[in-house]
């Protein structure tokens, strides 16, 4: 692991500059969001695990009270809302048992919320590598805005 | 006991251990029969565990392990997960089917060993159980999943948890005596389940 790696575990968010890299391991039903100022060069990522709070103030466990709260700690650290774009890892469906219906998979839920909360953000996503049936490392590298998914089943893919 | 904390006294969780005790016992009999080896169990242990610190309980996030997934419905529905670690799954193999292979080859074939083995586990488990409370429990077919532990873990507890805050896993440690097997066992019994499983044991359901 490289110095500049920054750790995320599941129900955190950091936000941070160059020459950090945001890391989360082992998505699997949980969503990985990177934000990015390109402009400004500030990123934050969250890693939320469910998509409504139901008022619940953990704020960074849910897509509804996480996103709005990474785009302010973004800010205050720099970076211009107009300016941000969105990039979501995620939300896949780790184990199939055929006949099941969609209000039970959580990770499609999950990325279905965060691009509900990004649209009335005025949040363009720009990247996406979400849903299917495995788990996912993501590297978000705050000075390029690139994010490097890592899966065990498929070749590294930069988005 | 339908709120985001599950509170147990520590009568209660003795008599869950007891539960995973005698569930798991069984299921280890079985599993040395299958493998004609002595498979023991660790002591089960009786956790409220909450959510964001699931993915690390079997070691890193990262470590590729197979995950068997049931579902039990019934009087006390809830789900049942097997991981066996990749030194595991190789050490499985070769045992039952004569063949050195890499878990990442795995094929229908290797993937059907580890499902059934965990077919047989799952039902011992859940039968004794069954006998021991009189409730009847039944197991939906088995998911598989090869990959990160971290996200078999998450995905599973994340929506094993009616609360969305914690979940009570019931854990027993497979292994046999050379470090050859390891393998957790999670009974995962839904919020709901628990003062079921509790009074017909002779426990008031509520506190």
């Amino acid at each position: 692991m490289n110095n500049d790696e920054i750790r995320i575990k599941m129900a955190e968010y950091t936000v941070s500059k160059p020459p950090h890299v945001l890391v989360t391991l082992g998505l699997g039903s949980c969503i990985g969001l990177a934000l990015y100022d390109k402009y400004l060069k500030v990123g934050g990522l969250i890693h939320f695990m469910l998509p409504y709070s139901n008022g619940k103030k953990n704020t960074a466990k849910y897509a509804d009270s996480g996103i709005p709260f990474l785009i302010e700690e973004m800010v205050k650290i720099g970076a211009r809302k107009r300016n941000i774009v969105a990039k979501i890892v995620g939300g896949a469906k780790m184990f199939n048992f055929g006949e099941e219906n969609s209000a039970m998979n959580i990770g499609k839920r999950n990325s279905e919320a965060a691009k509900e909360i990004l649209k009335t953000k005025s949040i363009k996503i720009v990247g996406e590598d979400i849903g299917e049936d495995f788990g996912r490392t993501m590297r978000f590298y705050t000075e390029s805005g690139k994010v490097k998914v890592t899966s065990y089943k498929r070749e590294d893919l930069i988005i | 006991m339908n709120n985001s904390h599950i509170n147990l006294n520590e009568i209660k969780k003795d008599a869950l251990k007891e539960v995973g005790n005698i569930g798991a016992g069984n299921a280890a009999t079985a599993f040395s029969e299958v493998l004609d080896r002595k498979i023991e169990i660790d002591v089960p242990s009786v956790e409220i565990i909450p959510l964001e610190d699931v993915s690390t309980i079997t070691g890193s996030e990262e470590d590729h392990v197979a995950g068997v997934l049931f579902k039990v419905s019934g009087e006390a529905p809830g789900k049942i997960l097997f991981v066996f670690p990749s030194s595991t799954i190789k050490y499985l193999i070769e045992v039952v089917m004569d063949k050195k292979i890499e878990p990442e080859d795995m094929g229908e074939i290797e993937i059907s060993l580890l499902k059934e083995l965990g077919n047989i586990l799952s039902g011992s488990y859940l039968k004794s159980i069954g006998d021991m409370t009189n409730l009847n429990m039944n197991q939906s077919v088995p998911g598989f999943s090869y990959d990160m532990a971290g996200a078999i873990l998450s995905s599973t507890m994340i929506s094993a948890s009616s609360t969305g805050e914690n979940v009570l896993l019931i854990e027993t440690e497979f292994m046999d005596g050379e470090e050859k097997i390891e393998g957790y066992f999670f009974f995962i019994p839904q919020v709901e389940s628990l003062s079921i499983i509790l009074k017909s044991l002779g426990l008031s359901g509520d506190e």
